[in-house]
């Protein structure tokens, strides 16, 4: 029954060490490695790596579950308001703390890229109203912030006219994106307050407007025609949809710009 | 349905230790471990008898996958490694150096290997939570096993004399 002559293929080492084979052939396996001292050393190494991960992990299975990983905690949580988003309040740390507010209400161990743009636009809208002298990298005045920005993120580009809003270009930098270069534009208020419009290119579906705010900013964002949109300001959310709107309705539907102000003009005959 | 939910709660120590293998962070792996258990209460209905442990595991699995892919985009945070640090000969050294040469592998690789060797589930288990044949399982684990040695053998004394 038993051929000890028969050699001894790796895949039956692995499932010899694994416990997996038939008891048969466990034999023949043994006799091969008292005679072939390369097989039994490698044995002994796979033996080897499994013990030292046992060693290193094995001992959590005897800790404490922590209380949020409690099934009745999960339950419950799940009745009050939804389970995946409490689960990604927790997770939105794996990615780090820039990537993570905007995150609710979709599973943090998959943050999408809409989630990151998203987070992406708040990050450099933060970052960049709190610059006094360098807030943009071209002024809106130069001729070229338009093509250059619409070239580099692959659509002919075009900064809504905000007048309406009180709201002035001050001009635009270029930034990176979830899946490209992004553009970033910065608009100023009368008392000082500044809203940007940041667009990347996004393979995601398109969406109506969201809102979402944290601390003292909000932002609305939409997706249309593979491009990402979102519009941060003061956290006003009638102001910031009223804004989007109107940005959209310029951007999408190509409305003339309703002033024949600075931005107005500036619409891009580069790109494609 | 209470068996379901024992059965569930059951398996949570072994999900979290399974989890903590896989991404080498205990706060990671915990929330790995709480998507999953979200997931699977979401999906009771799906779930027609078998076994609820290989369930989870394959769910656990498939979140992982989607996590690592959404982070592939990003640079991986990885702890600096302190090559100087007395760690060379202590207690910990074996530990850490599995833990690196783990985090060498390929993802497929390391979850059949944690499968297998961690968690005690069988080929043909493995194959299911993976959703492979049973061959390509083992040649997943031959990887793995294969570019451990590799690591544990040469790379990482050669690593250390360098100061």
């Amino acid at each position: 029954m038993i051929d000890r002559n028969t050699s001894v293929t790796e895949d039956e080492l692995h499932v010899y060490v694994d416990g997996e084979l038939p008891a048969d052939r466990r034999e023949a396996v043994e006799a091969w490695l008292a005679s072939h001292p390369d097989d039994a050393a490698r044995i002994a190494s796979w033996r080897a790596q499994a013990e030292a991960i046992r060693a290193r992990y094995g001992a959590t299975i005897h800790e404490r579950v922590p209380d949020r990983l409690t099934l009745s905690r999960i339950i419950r949580t799940r009745r009050s308001w939804g389970a995946v988003a409490a689960a990604a309040a927790v997770a939105a740390f794996v990615i780090g703390g820039a990537a993570g507010w905007l995150a609710r209400g979709v599973s943090a161990a998959a943050p999408n890229s809409v989630e990151l743009f998203t987070s992406d636009a708040l990050v450099a809208h933060k970052l960049y109203i709190g610059e006094v002298r360098h807030p943009i990298e071209v002024k809106a005045e130069e001729n070229h912030l338009l093509p250059w920005l619409s070239r580099r993120v692959g659509t002919t580009l075009r900064a809504p006219d905000l007048g309406a809003f009180d709201l002035k270009l001050l001009g635009g930098r270029l930034l990176p994106g979830v899946s490209g270069p992004a553009a970033l534009f910065m608009y100023e208020g009368a008392s000082g307050e500044r809203f940007t419009i940041y667009c990347t290119k996004l393979n995601a579906a398109r969406t109506a407007f969201r809102y979402d705010a944290e601390d003292n900013v909000g932002a609305v964002h939409w997706i249309e025609g593979s491009y990402g949109w979102v519009i941060s300001g003061p956290k006003d959310k009638d102001k910031l949809k009223a804004v989007a709107s109107a940005a959209y309705d310029q951007l999408e539907k190509r409305i003339p710009s309703p002033s024949q102000g600075a931005a107005g003009q500036l619409i891009s005959r580069r790109g494609s | 349905m209470g068996t379901f939910h024992q059965d569930v709660e059951a398996a949570i120590p072994a999900l979290r230790r399974y989890a903590r293998a896989l991404t080498r962070d205990a706060e990671t792996a915990d929330d790995l471990v709480q998507d999953s258990l979200v997931r699977a209460l979401r999906s009771e209905h799906l779930f027609h008898g078998g076994d609820v442990r290989s369930w989870l595991y394959t769910i656990l699995t498939n979140l992982n996958r989607n996590r690592l892919r959404s982070h592939a985009r990003r640079p991986m945070l990885m702890p600096l490694e302190d090559n100087d640090a007395p760690d060379a000969s202590g207690p910990e050294a074996g530990g850490r150096d599995i833990e690196r040469a783990l985090a060498l592998l390929v993802d497929e690789q390391r979850t059949a290997l944690l499968l297998v060797v961690l968690e005690g589930l069988s080929y043909r288990e493995v194959a299911e939570v993976q959703g492979v044949p049973i061959g390509t399982v083992m040649s997943r684990l031959a990887r793995a096993r294969m570019q451990i040695k590799t690591y544990l053998d040469g790379e990482r004394p050669a690593l250390r004399r360098i100061k």
